[in-house]
């Protein structure tokens, strides 16, 4: 689960890149930037989640 | 092409000279801190290995990092290599020449940009020692710091610094100035915590820090006086660091420097007086490895914002740093059974993080918050998975973490033959019962 976590995270910094090139509006623009720190987010909360059962199971 | 930037008069040269000459004060500062927040038995293994890992990042920087950061316009090949997406230039990686051939015939600013950049490599590296402290092997800090220091931070320091895409954000897409880190707030301490949150995630908690019923062990750092010293040598680095930093990349006229240094002691100070309070109203009583904490987010904090914003921002970016800081450390140790000895990744990861914001929202060029966020998104979408990986393939090929009777005896004699203090009598670790 760490690893889909890590996984996801570069996913959202293409979200925000993406944004760059693809919304000249710049409030547009600003909102998938946004979007894409979500995604970093959320990935970040699964990777964690994942070093939390982890460290359950090795007290088992 | 790399933008050159304006020519340095000779005040300004020697001044910033002489300000970054005052910056390895903050190395040693963080270099205390590391070693009083960790255990006695590890005392000497864990300032060594500090020591270590500053010749480390020199060696290695010079011999890899300095020509990937590619940091010396004007020399050939400077401009880096350029991809063309959508119409754009994004100048991904630097072409410095090679063992740094040409530096003394550089522009002055160019050499006090590499020296920036050499100081700068040396903290990052050891903001993840701090996490892995009674656990992380010597040998093993410091090729992480080799790795940290040949392929991650030049990266990172080029796109910043050297005229990379995240730099150009401001030319290519019209987002303020592009991305602003003066101090080294990004490349440097938000790297840094970054970095240590991979190490932690495969080092493992130290032994007996998790029991498998009831809640976390406290294992407090072992010398309160280390650790407040090193806060108070770190402050006069930091100023150093911090106003370097405004004449090197922002060009930042001289008039603008008492500002700076006043912000920044302006954030440390606000963050150490809420932590203060925060932990007096919690605990009783003040902590004082949590106000050191606090102090220390301040001033991480300031470094990506103190050149930008007024003294009144400066003031309230501390005061959230320093509410924030007890509450984040708690939280990592309590809710996520994270075990970061020296709270690096709430000081550096997330003091860089409030920083970086504040100087996005203050700064008075429109898009400049987008262009923080951008940053931000590639600090933490690709930096964290990269050096992740990076660790973890290190981590097959050379363990980071000591053997279990090395963590019992403490890494001092497990590594070294020896302590840091042979005078005193060693006491039973109730912890291993």
């Amino acid at each position: 689960m760490k690893y889909a976590g890590l996984l996801v995270m570069p996913a959202g910094f293409f979200l925000s890149i993406a944004a760059l090139t693809l919304f000249p509006a710049p409030a547009s623009r600003a909102a998938f930037v946004l979007c894409g720190l979500a995604v970093e987010a959320l990935g970040l909360v699964v990777a964690v989640r994942g070093h939390m059962e982890a460290r359950g199971e090795s007290h088992q | 092409m790399t933008p050159i930037a304006p020519a340095m008069t000779d005040t300004a040269f020697a001044l910033a000279l002489a300000l970054l000459l005052m910056a390895p004060l903050a190395i040693a500062g963080v270099a205390l801190i590391n070693t009083g927040l960790g255990r006695s038995r590890s005392a000497a293994q864990a300032l060594l290995g500090n020591l270590a890992i500053v010749a480390v990042t020199a060696i290695v920087f010079a011999l890899i990092g300095a020509t990937v950061a590619g940091n010396l316009p004007g020399t050939p090949g400077s401009e880096g290599h350029i991809l063309h997406v959508a119409g754009k230039p994004w100048n991904w990686l630097g072409a410095g020449p090679f063992l740094l051939s040409g530096l003394a015939a550089a522009p002055a600013q160019a050499q006090l940009a590499l020296l920036f950049e050499f100081l700068a490599v040396a903290m990052a590296a050891l903001i993840p020692w701090g996490s892995g402290a009674d656990r992380f092997r010597l040998t093993a800090g410091c090729a992480a710091a080799a790795v940290m220091a040949a392929i991650v931070f030049p990266l990172l320091a080029h796109w910043v610094w050297a005229g990379g895409w995240l730099s150009q954000l401001g030319v290519n897409f019209s987002l303020g100035a592009g991305f602003l880190d003066p101090g080294g707030a990004a490349t440097v301490h938000m790297f840094g915590g970054l970095s240590a949150l991979a190490v932690i995630w495969i080092a493992g908690p130290r032994k007996g820090k998790f029991p498998k019923e009831g809640l976390a062990t406290a294992l407090p750092g072992h010398n309160a006086v280390y650790i407040l010293f090193g806060c108070m040598i770190a402050l006069v680095g930091w100023l150093g660091w911090n106003l370097a930093g405004a004449l090197v990349w922002l060009h930042a006229p001289l008039s603008a420097l008492p500002v700076t240094a006043i912000n920044t002691v302006l954030a440390a100070s606000a963050a150490l007086a809420a932590t203060f309070v925060v932990t007096r109203v919690r605990f009783g009583k003040p902590d004082a490895s949590l106000c050191a904490n606090a102090w220390l987010a301040g001033l991480v904090a300031s470094s990506a914002c103190a050149a930008l914003v007024t003294p009144g921002v400066a003031l309230a970016v501390g005061f959230v740093a320093g509410i924030a800081t007890p509450l984040l450390v708690e939280l990592l140790e309590l809710a996520v059974s994270i075990d970061d000895p020296s709270g690096a990744i709430t000081v550096h990861a997330a003091g860089g993080l409030l920083g970086l914001l504040a100087a996005g929202i203050f700064a008075p060029q429109q898009g400049q918050l987008v262009a923080q966020l951008v940053g931000i998104a590639t600090l933490l979408g690709l930096v964290l998975p990269l050096v992740y990986l990076l660790f973890w393939i290190l981590n097959r090929v050379h363990p980071f973490r000591a053997d279990p009777d090395g963590e019992r005896i403490g890494m001092d004699l497990h590594e070294l033959g020896g302590g840091a203090y042979p005078e005193f009598v060693i006491h039973r670790d109730e912890s291993y019962r």
